[in-house]
C-alpha cells in the first residue's frame, strides 16, 4: 500500500538546515495498524506528515498504491489527501464554529455528494463512533474524548483507505483513550483501513499490529533502553 | 453554505473585538457622510443655477455697482430675452446672531419671479408683492423659521444702507423642489434706490448685479462675451458669466476649507482601514491552524483566502450598512444644529455611493493580506500552531 524508500528530510533554520530524517525506508502494507514510536524530536510527526501528503521530502519516493506522491503539484496533492487520507490530531482540530455534524460534513463538501447522501454519511459516521445524540453540540460542549471521536468520525467520512494519527491518545486520560484506541481497532479489523499511528502510549503500542522506532531521525530494529516511550 | 457559516460565525467568536472594529466602521463611514454631505450643501447654491441665466457685475469687483441705465442697454444685446437686477442689502434682522441671518436683496419687482421660475408663487400674493413699494416676498424656509406670515412687518438694521428699514410680507414662495433654497427676502430695488436717493444722492442709480435671461443656454459664452463686449473701454466694464459660474466663484474663496474637510473625510478611511486590516492580521494569525487543518483536509487555498477576506468584508460591509443608516438621522440633527447654514443640506445618492464603495474597498483591501498569508501558509506550519 505505502511503499516509502530512501526518504530524506530536512528543515531550514535560518541559514543552516537541519536534518530530521534520514534515508527512510518502509512498507505499510494494506490493512496495517502501525504503531511509530520514538524520542521527542525524533522525527515521528515529520515521517507521518510525509505519509499523509502535507509536507514534501528533500529526496527519496514515497508510493502510495503505486503513485509517487512526492511528484504531484500542491493542488492534485490537496485533492489526493481529500480522497485517500484521513486525518487525526492530538488536539482534535476541529472547527471551533461548527457543530459535530458540520465538522464531520466538512470533508464530504469536497466531493459531489448531495445533502442528503452527506446527511446520510454523517449520521452514520457519527452512530459509528457513537455520538448519535451529540451532532448538534459544537466542539467546547464535548469532552476531549468526545471531541477526538468527532475527529475520527471526520477522518474516515470520506472513505479514505489510510488513516494517519499523531499522538490520538496524547490528551486524553486514560478511559477516553482506551475508547479511542478500541475505535481505530475496529476501523482496522472491521472496515480495513490503513492506519499509521505516532505514539508515545505503550497502552497505544498494544492496539497496533507492528511497532516501528525512530531515533534521531533514522528507523532502529529495537528501542534503545529508556530512549522510547517512557515518558 | 458552510462557507457563509464559517464567516459568519467566526465574526463573533471575538465579541468585543468585533464590536469595537465595527463600531469603528460605523463611525469612519458616518463621519465620511456628514462631511461629504457639508462639501455638498457648499455647492448646493451652484447647482440649482440656472444655465439660463447669466450675472453681470462689475469686472473691477463685486463690491462695485453697475450703473442702471446699462439695463436698457443689455437688453439690445442678441441672445438676451428679460433683465432683471438684483442688490445685495446685507441687513441685520434682531442680531447678529447667526440663527437670525438670512439674506435680502433688492431685486426689479417686476420681472425678478419671472427670471426664477424655481421660485414657486401665488399670483395674488406676487400682485400685491408688486404694488407695494415697502412690500417683500420671503422663501418658504425663511417664513417657516421666523414664522413670518403675509402682512408681518420685518424691521431690518441697514448695514451698507444705514437706517433702520422695515420690509412688509406680502407673499410666500415655495420651493420648486429640495434643491430650491427658500431663505432669502426678496424686496423692491426701486424702494432702495429712493431712499438712497434722499441719503446719499452720489450712491444712487445703482445695482449690484444684472441677471440676464437668455434664449439658449447652449449660447452663454456667446451672449457674455456680447454683454461684456458692450461696455468695454466705459467707466464701469462688466464681467459677465453664468449664474453658476458666478455662484463657484463665491465658493472658490473657500475652495481650501473644501478641500481640507474631502482631505479629512478620506483619512478617516485610512484610519479605519488600518484598524481592520490590524484587526483581521491577528484574527487570522490566531487561526493558522484551523487553516492549515482546512488544507490538510483538502481545502485549497483559495478556500481559506476567502474565508478571511469574507469576513472582512462581512464586517466592513455591516459596519458600511449601519453607517449609511446613520447618516440621515444625523444629517437632519446636523442641519437643525446649524440652522440656515446650509439651506440645503441632504445626503446625496453619490454620497451613500462612496460610502458604500469605501466601506467595501476597506474590507477587501484589509482582508487582501491576511489571506494570501492564511493562503499560503504550509500546512505542517499552520498546525504547529495549535496550543
Ligand atoms: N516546520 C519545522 N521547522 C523547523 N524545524 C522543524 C519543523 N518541524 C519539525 N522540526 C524539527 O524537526 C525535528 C523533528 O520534529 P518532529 O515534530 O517530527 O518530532 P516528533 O518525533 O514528532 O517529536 P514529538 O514526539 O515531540 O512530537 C525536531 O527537532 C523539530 O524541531
Ligand atoms: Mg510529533
Amino acid at each position: 500500500m505505502v511503499s516509502i524508500s530512501r526518504l530524506a528530510k530536512s528543515y531550514r533554520r535560518g541559514d543552516q538546515s537541519v536534518p530530521v530524517l534520514f534515508d527512510i525506508s518502509l512498507e505499510i502494507p494494506e490493512g496495517d495498524f502501525l504503531a511509530l514510536m520514538g524520542p521527542s524530536g525524533s522525527g515521528k510527526s515529520t515521517l507521518l506528515n510525509l505519509i499523509a501528503g502535507i509536507d514534501k521530502p528533500d529526496s527519496g519516493t514515497l508510493l502510495v498504491d503505486g503513485e509517487d506522491i512526492t511528484r504531484l503539484s500542491e493542488a492534485d496533492l490537496a485533492d489526493w489527501r481529500a480522497a485517500h487520507v484521513g486525518f487525526i490530531f492530538q488536539f482534535y482540530n476541529l472547527m471551533p464554529v461548527l457543530d459535530a455534524f458540520e465538522n464531520v460534513e466538512l470533508p464530504l463538501l469536497l466531493t459531489s455528494l448531495s445533502r442528503r447522501e452527506r446527511r446520510e454519511r454523517v449520521e452514520m459516521a457519527l452512530s459509528l463512533v457513537g455520538l448519535s445524540d451529540r451532532m448538534d453540540h459544537h466542539p467546547n460542549e464535548l469532552s476531549g474524548g468526545q471531541q477526538q471521536r468527532v475527529a475520527i468520525a471526520r477522518a474516515l467520512i470520506a472513505d479514505p483507505a489510510i488513516i494517519v494519527a499523531d499522538e490520538p491518545t496524547g490528551d486524553l486520560d486514560r478511559k477516553s483513550a482506551g475508547e479511542i484506541l478500541a475505535l481505530l481497532r475496529r476501523l482496522n479489523e472491521e472496515m480495513g483501513k490503513t492506519i499509521v499511528m505516532v505514539t508515545h502510549d505503550w497502552h497505544a503500542v498494544e492496539s497496533a499490529r507492528r511497532v516501528v522506532h525512530l531515533e534521531k531521525g533514522e528507523l532502529v530494529d529495537a528501542p534503545a533502553p529508556h530512549a522510547a516511550g517512557s515518558d | 453554505m458552510h462557507f457563509l457559516k464559517l464567516v459568519f460565525k467566526n465574526i463573533f467568536r471575538h465579541k468585543l473585538r468585533s464590536l469595537l472594529t465595527l463600531f469603528g466602521l460605523v463611525v469612519a463611514i458616518l463621519a465620511f457622510g456628514l462631511l461629504h454631505t457639508v462639501v455638498n450643501a457648499w455647492y448646493a447654491g451652484s447647482d440649482m443655477a440656472s444655465a439660463q441665466r447669466l450675472i453681470a457685475r462689475n469686472a473691477v469687483s463685486l463690491v462695485f455697482p453697475l450703473p442702471i441705465y446699462y439695463r436698457d442697454r443689455i437688453r439690445t444685446v442678441d441672445g438676451v430675452t428679460a433683465v432683471s437686477v438684483s442688490n445685495w442689502f446685507g441687513g441685520i434682522y434682531k442680531d447678529m446672531a447667526p440663527a437670525n441671518f438670512f439674506a435680502q436683496f433688492g431685486v426689479d419687482h417686476e420681472n425678478f419671479f419671472d427670471l426664477y421660475p424655481e421660485f414657486r408663487t401665488n399670483p395674488e400674493e406676487l400682485l400685491a408683492f408688486k404694488k407695494d413699494r415697502r412690500g417683500a416676498m420671503v422663501g418658504r424656509h425663511l417664513a417657516d423659521q421666523h414664522g413670518f406670515k403675509v402682512g408681518d412687518v420685518i424691521p431690518v438694521k441697514g448695514t451698507i444702507y444705514p437706517g433702520n428699514w422695515e420690509f412688509v410680507v406680502r407673499g410666500v414662495y415655495e420651493p420648486r423642489d429640495d434643491t430650491t433654497i427658500t431663505r432669502q427676502l426678496y424686496f423692491h430695488w426701486d424702494y432702495l434706490n429712493e431712499e438712497i436717493r434722499r441719503k446719499y444722492p452720489r450712491r444712487a442709480e445703482q445695482v449690484g448685479v444684472f441677471i440676464i435671461q437668455i434664449a439658449d443656454g447652449s449660447r452663454a459664452a456667446e451672449v457674455s462675451r456680447a454683454v461684456d463686449r458692450e461696455f468695454a473701454n466705459s467707466l464701469a466694464e462688466t464681467l459677465t458669466e453664468t449664474e453658476k459660474a458666478f455662484q463657484l466663484s463665491f465658493i472658490a474663496q473657500t475652495e481650501t476649507i473644501v478641500m481640507a474637510i474631502r482631505i479629512v473625510s478620506f483619512v478617516v478611511i485610512v484610519i479605519i482601514f488600518a484598524v481592520v486590516a490590524n484587526t483581521m492580521a491577528m484574527t487570522a494569525r490566531e487561526r493558522l491552524a484551523e487553516y492549515a487543518t482546512l488544507k490538510a483536509l483538502g481545502f485549497g487555498p483559495a478556500f481559506v483566502g476567502m474565508l478571511i477576506v469574507g469576513e472582512s468584508l462581512a464586517i466592513t460591509l455591516l459596519g458600511g450598512a449601519l453607517g449609511i443608516l446613520a447618516t440621515f438621522p444625523a444629517a437632519a440633527g446636523f442641519k437643525a444644529a446649524m440652522g440656515s447654514l446650509f439651506p440645503v443640506f441632504r445626503v446625496a445618492p453619490e454620497t451613500v455611493a462612496m460610502q458604500a464603495a469605501c466601506a467595501l474597498a476597506v474590507g477587501l483591501l484589509a482582508g487582501l493580506l491576511p489571506s494570501i498569508r492564511a493562503a499560503r501558509v504550509r500546512i505542517v506550519d499552520g498546525l504547529r500552531h495549535i496550543g
